[in-house]
């Protein structure tokens, strides 16, 4: 009966001891790791998206029945409404045939003007469109994983919008596979103007479902429910394209609600405008492209 | 009687379940439902998994599988890469430190245990997001998903429970 005691005797130590040092041992990996980030961030962004690619097509095949049921949710709210709706869009197509006989008279002066003075039109953009299949970021980021990659031709910086309007930038690309930053995210900035006034400034994310209006030119007087749509600077996301209303202007900054909603985001269109989109993070000022046009 | 290679291999399938469990947990986690908030709000399972998981059975949630755990939800996630295995191996740590406090003890108590090791992990997580990302998220939206991931302890941890007896009854509690 002397020995297994003192083996354990011996071995109780040792085992505390093995546990310290894989303790240790893997805070040291994390931190090396937080480090590695931040200093060889293409390689280990390489290394993310081989993962990603590979849980990618569980997601889908996941995200695909949850978005059945929405959807049955959904149709049954649609009939449980269908008169209401039907008023409602019935009142919205006599709005938009006029917007329509509008829009063609418009569209055939544009073309005669632009013959006049032989504008060399924007150059057609391709786009692949995408489910979106996780939520990617938790608390801290404002991005979601879509199941087009480079092999469907996604390249980083194509923009991702949907119906509504802008969603966001694909920022890691992937085979099958690519990650958006969303436009609510800490680290969007968005060259955008406001569509009545044409006050230019940059939609900055804060995480928050109401990114703010920074670089505001000082006379500028934003009012709440003005259309907010990109204004092309600094060539990563083209001109015009809608992003949001503004919603608040009080001593909390200028807030934007964004078209797109982020809570039932279900496909993304990635379209290629032929842009370089490899921007660094931070775009220029509204003051410092101004004329550049 | 030694025990049969099928044997073996039904004993280790079931004994890797808690770690297996948890990985699918944390890749389920990235689906986006359509609630509104889901995205920031989600309560966080995995931490919930990871904390059962070690309190009840320590010798099948070994530190170098939380660290996997946490290291694929951050390659998941997008964030900074090691910021939640670095959470998840202290609140391993944490747990095995004071495993005598959790030994044999009540629900509620363990629940408690859980209502001060969560906090603690979500705002270790938030400061490393906030040095590392330079990411700050807004109080509200932080004490929201505290509150939520607290609440989801019972029936998480029930699940779980199910799961342990389906899978781990007939092997022996260290």
């Amino acid at each position: 009966m002397k020995r297994p005691g003192t083996v354990l005797r011996l071995a109780a130590p040792l085992k505390v001891f093995a546990q310290r040092f894989a303790f240790l041992g893997l805070v040291a990996i994390a931190v090396g790791l937080m480090v590695l980030g931040k200093a060889e961030a293409p390689l280990v962004e390489r290394v993310r998206m081989i993962v990603v690619d590979a849980v990618v097509p569980i997601l889908d095949a996941v995200a695909r029945p949850v978005a059945t049921v929405a959807h049955v949710s959904e149709r049954i709210r649609e009939i449980l409404d269908l008169h209401a709706e039907n008023v409602r869009l019935r009142e919205e197509n006599r709005h938009l045939l006029q917007w329509q006989a509008v829009a063609r008279k418009l569209e055939a002066e544009n073309r005669s003007l632009r013959e006049l003075l032989r504008f060399t039109p924007d150059p057609t953009a391709t786009f692949v469109s995408a489910r979106v299949v996780g939520n990617a970021g938790g608390s801290f980021l404002r991005a979601v994983l879509v199941t087009a990659g480079s092999r469907d031709g996604v390249t980083k910086g194509q923009v991702a919008v949907t119906g509504d309007g802008v969603a966001g930038r694909v920022t890691e690309v992937g085979e099958r596979s690519a990650r958006i930053l969303l436009i609510t995210d800490i680290n969007s900035h968005v060259p955008v103007l406001l569509e009545s006034s044409r006050d230019r400034a940059i939609l900055v994310g804060d995480n928050s479902d109401r990114p703010k209006l920074v670089f505001l030119p000082a006379n500028a007087r934003p009012q709440i429910g003005e259309r907010v749509v990109t204004s092309g600077h600094g060539g990563v996301f083209p001109p015009g394209l809608p992003v949001g209303i503004v919603v608040a202007t009080g001593e909390a900054g200028v807030r934007v609600r964004p078209f797109v909603d982020f809570d039932r985001l279900e496909h993304v269109r990635l379209i290629d405008y032929g842009l370089d989109g490899t921007l660094p993070m931070a775009a220029p000022g509204p003051t410092s492209r101004r004329g550049a046009k | 009687m030694t025990p049969t290679f099928l044997q073996r291999l039904d004993l280790s399938i079931r004994q890797s379940a808690p770690v297996a469990i948890t990985l699918l947990v944390a890749i389920l986690m990235v689906v986006p439902l359509p609630l509104p908030g889901y995205m920031e709000l989600a309560p966080d399972l995995v931490l919930i998994a990871v904390f059962y998981w070690t309190v009840h059975r320590p010798d099948l949630m070994r530190a170098w599988a939380v660290f996997l755990i946490g290291l694929l939800q951050d390659i998941l996630g997008g964030g900074p890469l090691g910021l939640i295995a670095l959470v998840l191996i202290l609140v391993h740590a944490a747990i095995i430190n004071q495993h005598k406090a959790f030994r044999g003890k009540s629900f509620g108590l363990i629940w408690a245990g859980f209502m001060l090791i969560a906090p603690g992990a979500h705002i270790v997580a938030a400061v490393l997001a906030f040095i590392v990302a330079d990411a700050h998220i807004e109080p509200s939206t932080f004490g929201v998903r505290l509150v939520l991931t607290v609440a989801a302890y019972p029936a998480m941890a029930w699940l779980l429970g199910r799961a342990q007896r389906a899978f781990l009854a007939s092997t022996a509690d260290e």
